[in-house]
């Protein structure tokens, strides 16, 4: 086995070629090979949730993909959410609605409601449960976050109304 | 009845401003740093990475108890890559989180005490390399006798775990009488004795333990680490690596998630420090889920005993309360926990005359210590459940008799706690009217239920846990040219949001935003010392402190803007970055203009504050455990419902009501009571710390049932209910702008409020968590054969306890002191000998 992989995939709208130890995850990838440590770990074994990113747009637990089966993928992270330096307004809403407490679960939780955002546009409480059920949070109570993303659908609908 | 003693009304004079007034404090608001957290740009332990780092594994016991004979790490050091084998001989000294329990060792080097004791350590040039060396370690142990449980314990007294327990394996025995509790049973019209079993569980902070060390350009050390606690991991590694604590820094990194299972100085910790000194280069690790799940120091499994004597129309006469606890293999906090157990039942309600004995015993298992509510949380539980079945066997609807017994604001307690505001009345009113209690209560249909409860916590132990009369917290404030103010605090981030409530704090002082402030927390380089995150004491500790180096630094403005705008210093306002006369306000300059005034007139600004908490008027040995410069209080009504066919249970609705003092962040407490009401229905309906033994032809080994989190159940989006949260705002003037404290209290009443539910809904009592299906059907099966309709503990063990310490309290004319004191007889103990707080 070689020592390194190289592989080019698109990661948070950036083509990129990348190499790594060819055993590495995609969380290890993205945490130390690339720096990006916005992207958590809680457990390694697919249990918690917190490694979340999207794959071609759908919430992947990035512990338990090989990053070898990412070429010509798309990977988006918590660093890919903010876009022309504003923030993305589930990060606006679950900041102003006190929806991170230690923030540590937060990354994998706001790329897993941009997933089902993009699907669904005003998901109801019921499909936000659903779509979040794969993400421990410790801290919160999970309320504050249910509300930071019926907000969030507030803000986007709003923003479609009246683009500024 | 005897009386309670009235203390005198504090003076509130001091309040800093009145409701009206406030800008900051009180409003909703973005905390702080959430920016940083929407955008994955909080830097945790494990993300701090520097050149040339090494990696660290640790090897771990997979005996729960057995000598060491002898450790041979030759092959894995002949491993390329392996810097570095590390074992009890290179770091023999001895620590513990408490003065009393300096029982643990960075890596054992005699003696291993449960599944997951750390062995050796191995630092390698990738972490593959060191995890796969931990395998060419050969070690040799000689099996003993596994201790696996308190029962086993108590008549089990060889071999010891440890010798610096009382005798055998019994760690800590306590014992303290109030008044005559067996006059108080005669006098009642009713005695209950209920017995009581809170199953252990863990903190599950969903961050692993992290911790990166690395020897400064100067030859210093510094060490990253996911802790609550800099200052108290400051002197441990300290004291482990002889070093002067000068020559060390601690920097807590925002800890993802904390509950209590950050605050001991943990082996990885010591391990990191001793090899970045030794190979003169960065070394981190990251503890693996597993390797938490043994780190633990989490709920203790209590056994409890409850005997209360009340008279017909509720009021208690007199309570007894006995606890066994289920230690695990190291002191940790354990002494002050065992004291914990009997410390708050006189806060929330009326008792004249109280008893309570506690023993916590070692066993071959991870060592417990605190989780949110410490070990308050179990005794709660018992308490709150009895209390339902007393209002049952009385006719009193179960808020009307909490209603009748709540405590006063500004008593003293039978055992000598200094309440403050006591908002529990308002909060029971609160909740009883927003769920529509007596609309449910006994009236929902078969399989329905409604339960209440109600609790009270610390808002910050009154004692440090080291004996020294030091401030408690410290705060320093440096004052910009530019307009800019920084402050410097030793308190660590656990997610709570103790940075924010620094910068609110300083924010609504000298009139400025939040956004204007920068805060660095939890370096001990940097920030005056803060005693760290735990017993919900940093609201009002370092709260009190930065808002007295914020009135400090305040008075040197307003004097020289007084002088510039020849106004008078009291008609001058600090609001919306402008200093300004109150009658003309017109007349003002900017902030930033005040502070080059100040400095101009008085040189560089800064400004300096520290609290420390009032002293308890309690003197008895063991009395430096429950006292609080105040107590918050809530009351939860839980609905649940079960079906009686499958006993499966589930929670549609929560309504809880805090006694907050004043909310700085609604927002921020709002998210600390829901956390609180999550957790407690963790520990109500599913979370066990469980251990089983392998099977003989294996090595028999008591092993944690599961260290994983898929096995250890945790509530997920799909079973939290949803909870209305009702704040009681008296702001209380011990605390800042009136505040006390919410990371902890809201969970306590949750679990006996399910119980109490349950019993609502299909007839049985389930005086144990969790609240399982299983044991639903079993008692539901004893309630079809006509046997008692409950399934629980009906059994406590005998233990020889020692001769209680009898303190008259205060309207016997008791001043706080033992009057049987055998080392001190006739005299108080002194300070020293008050028990370590947490």
């Amino acid at each position: 086995m070689p020592k390194t992989a190289q592989i080019r995939l698109t990661l948070n709208g950036e083509e990129m070629d990348v190499s790594f130890a060819p055993y590495k995850t995609l969380l290890e990838v993205l945490r130390e090979d690339l720096g990006l440590v916005g992207t958590k770990h809680g457990c390694e074994l697919g249990e918690c949730g917190a490694c979340a990113v999207l794959l071609d747009g759908k919430p992947v637990l990035s512990c338990l993909v090989l990053a070898l089966e990412c070429e010509g993928r798309s990977v988006t992270s918590v660093e890919g959410l903010a876009e022309d330096g504003k923030l993305h307004p589930l990060q606006e809403a679950f900041a102003d609605l006190g929806a991170a407490q230690c923030g540590y679960c937060t990354p994998a939780i706001l790329v897993t409601a941009k997933a089902l955002l993009d699907q669904a546009a005003s998901p109801n409480r019921d499909q936000i449960r659903e779509a979040l059920s794969g993400n421990l949070c410790r801290c919160t109570g999970y309320q504050q976050i249910f509300e930071a993303v019926e907000e969030a659908v507030v803000r986007i609908t709003k923003q479609r109304e009246s683009p500024t | 009845m005897p009386r309670q003693k009235e203390l005198p009304e504090l003076p509130i004079d001091d309040s800093p401003a009145d409701a009206e007034a406030l800008r900051v404090i009180g409003v909703p608001r973005r905390r702080v740093d959430a920016r940083a957290k929407v955008t994955g740009q909080t830097r945790f332990a494990d993300d701090i990475s520097l050149p040339r780092m090494a990696y660290c594994k640790l090897l771990r016991s997979p005996h729960p108890h057995a000598r060491i004979q002898k450790i041979d790490a030759s092959r894995a050091l002949a491993q390329p890559g392996v810097y570095l084998v590390l074992t009890g001989r290179d770091l023999p000294i001895s620590y513990g989180i408490l003065p009393v329990s300096q029982d643990e060792q960075a890596l054992c080097s005699d003696r291993v005490r449960y599944v997951g004791d750390p062995v050796a350590a191995v630092v390698a040039r990738e972490e593959l390399t060191a995890l796969e060396a931990l395998d060419l370690i050969d070690v040799q142990y000689e099996l003993l006798t596994t201790i696996s449980d308190p029962h086993q314990a108590l008549v089990t007294p060889e071999p010891r775990i440890h010798d610096s327990g009382e005798e055998g394996n019994i760690h800590k025995r306590v014992a303290l009488e109030f008044g005559n509790v067996e006059e108080g049973f005669a006098e009642a019209d009713e005695v209950f004795e209920d017995t009581f079993f809170y199953q252990g569980s863990t903190h599950l902070a969903i961050e692993q333990h992290a911790a990166l060390a690395v020897k400064d350009p100067e030859g210093k050390l510094t060490i990253w680490s996911s802790t609550q606690v800099p200052h108290y991991l400051h002197r441990a590694l300290a004291k482990v690596l002889e070093m002067p604590p000068a020559h060390i820094r601690v920097i807590a990194t925002p800890n993802g998630g904390g509950f209590g299972g950050k605050s001991d100085p943990f082996s990885h910790e010591m391990v990191v420090a001793k090899a970045a000194l030794l190979l003169d280069r960065p070394v981190k690790i990251c503890l693996s889920r597993e390797e938490v799940f043994y780190c633990h120091r989490g709920r203790h499994p209590v056994l409890m005993k409850f005997k209360t004597g009340v008279k017909r129309d509720g009021s208690i006469t007199a309570l007894q309360l006995q606890t066994l606890m289920d230690g695990g293999a190291y002191g940790s906090y354990g002494v002050a926990s065992t004291f914990y157990t009997g410390a708050l039942q006189t806060t929330t309600y009326r008792i004249p005359r109280y008893r309570f004995q506690g023993c916590r015993t070692f066993t071959n298992k991870p060592p417990c210590g605190p989780k949110r509510g410490h070990a308050t949380v179990q005794p709660r539980f018992g308490q709150e459940i009895q209390l339902d079945k007393i209002a049952e066997r009385l006719g009193i609807d179960p808020a009307e008799l909490r209603l009748r017994i709540v405590e006063s604001s500004n008593v003293l307690t039978a055992n000598f706690l200094t309440l403050g505001t006591v908002g529990l009345a308002d909060c029971i009113r609160r909740v009883v009217k927003v769920s529509g209690w007596t609309g449910k209560f006994r009236k929902l249909p078969e399989g329905y239920g409604a339960g209440l409860a109600c609790s009270a916590y610390l808002t910050g132990a009154a004692l440090p846990i080291y004996w020294n009369n030091l401030p408690h917290s410290g705060v320093q404030l440096k004052l910009d040219r530019g307009g800019g103010v920084t402050v410097f605090c030793g308190a660590s981030e656990i997610g709570q949001g103790s940075d924010d409530v620094l910068a609110a704090i300083v924010a609504e002082v000298l009139g400025i935003d939040t956004f204007d402030i920068r805060v660095y927390s939890g370096d001990t380089d940097l920030g005056p010392v803060d005693l760290g995150s735990y017993s919900s004491r940093v609201t009002l500790m370092a709260g009190n402190a930065a808002l007295q180096a914020a009135e400090r630094a305040k008075a040197m403005l307003a004097e020289a803007v007084s002088n510039r705008l020849a106004v008078d210093q009291h008609r001058l306002e600090f609001a919306d970055k402008y200093v300004f006369d109150r009658v003309a306000p017109e007349q003002r300059v900017t902030f930033q203009e005040a502070i080059c005034l100040a400095e101009a007139q008085f040189g560089t600004i800064g400004a300096v504050g520290s609290y420390t908490p009032p002293k308890s008027p309690a003197a008895y040995k063991g009395s430096g455990v429950g006292p609080s410069p105040t107590y918050s209080y809530t009351a939860a009504v839980v609905e649940v419902a079960v079906d009686p066919a499958t006993g499966w249970i589930t929670v549609p609705k929560v309504w809880i009501a805090h006694d907050i003092g004043r909310a700085l962040n609604p927002p921020l407490v709002r998210g600390q009571i829901e956390g609180g009401v999550y957790m407690g229905l963790g520990e109500a309906l599913m979370e066990e710390q469980e251990f089983r033994r392998l099977p003989k032809k294996l090595s028999h080994a008591l092993v944690h049932k599961f260290p994983s989190m898929l096995e250890y159940k945790s509530p997920t989006s799909l079973e939290m209910p949803e909870v209305v949260t009702e704040l009681v705002e008296d702001p209380d003037p011990r605390g800042p702008f009136g505040a006390k404290e919410v990371g902890q209290g809201p969970l306590l009443p949750v679990m006996p409020a399910v119980a109490n539910a349950v019993y609502d809904a299909v007839g049985v009592r389930i005086d144990e968590v969790p609240i399982t299906p299983e044991k639903i059907l079993k008692a539901l099966a004893e309630k079809k054969a006509g046997h008692d309709p409950r399934f629980g503990p009906s059994h406590f063990p005998p233990i020889h306890w020692p001769e209680a310490l009898r303190v008259p309290p205060p309207w016997d004319g008791g001043d706080g002191h033992a009057v049987n004191d055998p080392r001190h007889p006739g005299k108080a103990s002194s300070e020293k000998e008050k028990a370590p707080a947490s």
